[in-house]
C-alpha cells in the first residue's frame, strides 16, 4: 500500500478500522476529537458502528458491552477523559476483556492544557483503577508507529484478553506523517466462542462477571490475572535502542520525548560524549531486559512529566543513583537544546 | 391433571440470596416468563446492575454481565449495538439507575436505542443497608435520613418513568408494581410489551416496578406490600406514560 | 369452581406469607412445627379447598410453588 499523508488522530482511527474493528465509542476532548470525528464518517462506510456516548464513563462502559459481545472495539481521549475512564477499564480488565483504549494525553493534573504532555504514565502503567492490575500500554513516537502499535494492540488484546492503552500524546495525534496500513495478525488469535455473550442458543449459558462474593474466589481471579500479567512481561517487551552499541551514557525517554532525545544524542555524539538511548516501545510490561548492561554509568531518564518512568528506570537497572532526570510539563515540549544541557551536566560538562 | 404454574425455565435452579418476601424474585421471574413465552431466553442478554440484584446473572438462565454501578444502560448500548438480533435487558435498582446511573438512563432512553429496562423502584438502598435514595419517600426512614428524609435539606424524589417520558427517544413506559396477583399479571404484560417493543426493533421499552424492602423498612413481606400501595403508589401512580406502538393500552 | 393440588418445593421456601395473604380460600399457611434446610417455616397446605387460581404461585418471589388443576 502507498504511503499517504495523514493526521495521527486520523491515522490512529484508520488504522482501528484496518485491524478490523468496527465499534467506536467515544466522547470530544482537546487533542483527541479527529479520532471520534474520522470514525463517525469512515466506520459507517465500512459497516460499522460509531456512537457518540453522553460521557468518558458511558463510552468505556459501551466498550465494556462490546467487548462482552465479542467485538473488536476501540476508545480514545485524552487526559481527564482517561482519568474518567479508569472505571470501566478496571471493569473490562476484571472480566477478561479485550479492547483498545487511545490516550493523547495532554498537560495535567485535573483539566490541564490542551498542549501535548506525558504525565499520564502513572495511570495508565500502573493501573489507574483500584485494584491489582495492569494493561499492557504501548508507546508509539510518531504516526507511523501510532498505526502499528493501534493494528498489533487488536492482536494483543485478543490474545490476552486485556485492555490494551496506546499511551501518545497531542503531539502525535495532531501532526500529519506519510503512513502505510499493512495489517496482517501477528498472532494465533483464540476464538471468543467460549466466552461472548450471543445468546446461550442451544449451549450453556455464558455470564460476564465483576463481583466475587467469596474472597478466596477474589483472590484466586487475581492470582490468574498475575499469571497472564507474568506471560506478559516475559513475552511482550519492546525497545529501541540508538546509539547504544559503545555507549557509556543512557537517554531513556519514549514517545514525543524520544524524538527529542534521539537529535540531542546526534548532537552530543558530535561533541564526542558516548551516549545513545534506550526507547522503551512498551510500558507495560517495562522493557526491563534493556537495562541489563554492566558499562553504562548514568541513565538519564527524559520525559515531558515530573519524572513518572523515572521510577521504573530505577527499578529496571537496580540501581536509584544511577539514574538522573529531566522533564519539562504541563503541556510543555522539550527543545533538543535543554536536553542536550541536561546531557552534558550529568555527563561532565564541555569535552 | 395438569400442571397450570411452575417454575419458568428462564430460572435456573441457584436459591435466590433475596431476603424473604423481597419482589425482586417476582419480577426475575416475570421477565423469565416472558422471555420463556416470546421463545427469546436463547437469544437474551442480562445486564445486570451493582445492588441486591448484582447476583440476578445467577438466577437468569441467559447470558448475563454483571454491569458497573449504574451504567447498564451503556453496556447494554453496547452489547446491542454489537448484534442487534439478541434481546438485550437491563436490571436495575433505584440507586443504580436513579442516581448513579441517571446519566446513563436518560441518555440510552433518548438515544431510542432498542433495549428493556426494568427498573426497580423501592425507595432504599437494599444492598448497603437502608440507605436513602433518590426515589425514597419525603418523610420515609433511611440509614442515613434517620428522621425521615426532609426534602429541604435532602431533596426531592425522582418520578423516572415521567422523567423519561418527556423523551421523544422512548417508545414504551409503564409503572407497574407487583403487591397483588393482579398487579403482578399487569406487570407481566407490560414487561412482555417491552420486550416485544424491541424484538420488532421499535425503539426503547421501560417498565419501572414499584417495589418493596421488607428488611430494610423494617416489617413483614405482607406489611411491605402494604406499605407499597398506601405509601408507594399515591407517590409513584401505576399506568402508562408513554405508548408509541399505536396499540394504546 | 375447578379444583387445584398446590405443591411447595419446601426448600425454597422463605416464609414470607405472600403466599398466604392472596390465597383466596386460606389453603396455606406457615408450618409451626417444620423448619427447612434454610431454617424458615415453610409454607403448607392446610385444607383441600384450592382452585387452581395460581395466585400463590404468582406470588412467590422464590418461585417454590407449582400448581396443578385436577381434571
Amino acid at each position: 500500500m502507498a504511503k499517504v499523508l495523514m493526521k495521527g488522530n486520523e491515522a490512529v482511527g484508520k488504522a482501528a478500522i484496518e485491524a478490523g474493528c468496527r465499534f467506536f465509542f467515544g466522547y470530544p476532548i482537546t487533542p483527541q476529537s479527529e479520532v471520534p470525528e474520522y470514525l463517525s464518517e469512515e466506520l459507517p462506510k465500512v459497516g460499522g458502528t460509531f456512537v457518540q456516548a453522553e460521557s468518558e464513563l458511558a463510552a468505556i462502559n459501551m466498550v465494556y458491552g462490546a467487548a462482552a459481545a465479542g467485538a473488536r472495539v476501540l476508545t480514545s481521549s485524552s487526559s481527564p477523559g482517561l482519568a474518567l475512564k479508569q472505571e470501566g477499564i478496571g471493569y473490562i480488565t476484571n472480566a477478561d476483556l479485550p479492547a483498545v483504549v487511545i490516550n493523547m494525553m495532554r498537560g495535567g493534573p485535573g483539566l490541564g492544557t490542551i498542549q501535548p504532555g506525558q504525565a499520564d504514565y502513572h495511570m495508565c502503567v500502573k493501573g489507574g483503577s483500584n485494584g491489582d492490575y495492569h494493561n499492557i500500554v504501548l508507546a508509539p513516537a510518531s504516526v507511523q508507529e501510532a498505526v502499528d502499535m493501534v493494528m498489533d494492540a487488536f492482536d494483543l488484546a485478543d490474545f490476552y484478553r486485556t485492555p490494551v492503552i496506546i499511551l501518545s500524546d497531542g503531539l502525535i495525534g495532531q501532526m500529519m506523517e506519510p503512513v502505510e496500513f499493512n495489517y496482517s495478525p501477528k498472532k494465533d488469535l483464540p476464538s471468543k466462542d467460549a466466552w461472548a455473550l450471543k445468546g446461550k442458543g442451544k449451549g450453556e449459558k455464558h455470564m460476564i462477571v465483576n463481583l466475587n462474593m467469596d474472597a478466596e474466589d477474589c483472590e484466586n481471579h487475581n492470582i490468574a490475572l498475575q499469571k497472564k500479567y507474568d506471560e506478559i512481561e516475559a513475552n511482550e517487551q519492546d525497545w529501541e535502542e540508538y546509539c547504544m552499541d559503545d555507549a557509556e551514557y543512557a537517554f531513556v525517554s519514549y514517545g514525543t520525548s524520544a524524538r527529542i532525545v534521539k537529535s540531542s544524542v546526534d548532537t552530543l555524539r558530535a561533541a564526542g560524549y558516548k551516549v545513545g538511548l534506550i526507547r522503551p516501545k512498551t510500558l507495560y510490561p517495562f522493557p526491563v531486559k534493556a537495562f541489563k548492561r554492566e558499562n553504562i554509568k548514568k541513565y538519564l531518564d527524559v520525559e515531558m512529566s515530573m519524572g513518572q518512568m523515572a521510577d521504573d528506570v530505577k527499578l529496571a537497572c537496580n540501581d536509584v543513583n544511577k539514574v538522573a532526570f529531566y522533564g519539562r510539563t504541563g503541556g510543555i515540549i522539550l527543545t533538543p537544546e535543554e536536553v542536550v544541557e541536561f546531557g552534558k551536566s550529568v555527563m561532565g560538562g564541555d569535552k | 391433571m395438569s400442571v397450570v404454574y411452575e417454575k419458568s425455565k428462564g430460572l435456573t435452579d441457584v436459591k435466590l440470596h433475596y431476603c424473604p418476601g423481597c419482589a425482586h424474585g417476582i419480577v426475575h421471574k416475570l421477565l423469565a416468563e416472558c422471555l420463556e413465552e416470546m421463545s427469546e431466553t436463547e437469544n437474551a442478554i442480562a445486564c445486570v446492575p451493582v445492588g441486591c440484584a448484582v447476583m440476578a446473572n445467577k438466577y437468569f438462565n441467559f447470558d448475563a454481565i454483571q454491569c458497573a454501578h449504574g451504567r447498564a444502560p451503556a453496556t447494554a448500548t453496547g452489547i446491542k449495538r454489537v448484534d442487534p438480533s439478541k434481546i438485550v435487558i437491563t436490571y436495575q435498582g433505584d440507586g443504580d439507575l436513579a442516581s448513579i446511573g441517571t446519566c446513563e438512563i436518560v441518555h440510552a432512553a433518548a438515544r431510542g436505542e432498542k433495549i428493556t429496562t426494568i427498573f426497580i423502584n423501592n425507595g432504599i438502598y437494599g444492598m448497603t443497608g437502608g440507605q436513602m435514595a433518590p426515589t425514597t419517600l419525603p418523610g420515609m426512614k433511611a440509614t442515613t435520613a434517620k428522621h425521615g428524609r426532609d426534602v429541604k435539606v435532602q431533596g426531592n424524589p425522582i418520578r423516572v418513568s415521567e422523567m423519561l417520558a418527556t423523551l421523544d427517544g422512548p417508545v414504551y413506559i409503564e409503572r407497574v408494581s407487583v403487591t397483588t396477583p393482579g398487579q403482578v399479571a399487569q406487570a407481566k404484560k407490560a414487561i412482555m410489551k417491552a420486550l416485544k417493543v424491541q424484538k420488532e426493533g421499535l425503539g426503547f421499552g421501560f417498565v419501572e416496578v414499584v417495589s418493596s424492602c421488607p428488611t430494610n423498612w423494617g416489617l413483614t413481606a405482607v406489611k411491605a406490600m402494604e406499605y407499597v400501595k398506601e405509601k408507594m403508589i399515591p407517590y409513584y401512580p401505576l399506568g402508562v406514560f408513554k405508548d408509541l406502538t399505536g396499540e394504546g393500552k | 369452581m375447578a379444583k387445584g393440588k398446590v405443591t411447595i418445593d419446601e426448600n425454597y421456601c422463605k416464609g414470607c406469607e405472600l403466599c398466604v395473604s392472596v390465597c383466596p380460600k386460606k389453603v396455606l399457611k406457615l408450618s409451626e412445627t417444620r423448619i427447612n434446610e434454610a431454617g424458615y417455616n415453610p409454607a403448607e397446605v392446610v385444607n383441600d379447598d384450592c382452585i387452581a387460581c395460581t395466585s400463590c404461585a404468582r406470588m412467590c418471589p422464590d418461585s417454590a410453588i407449582t400448581v396443578e388443576k385436577i381434571d
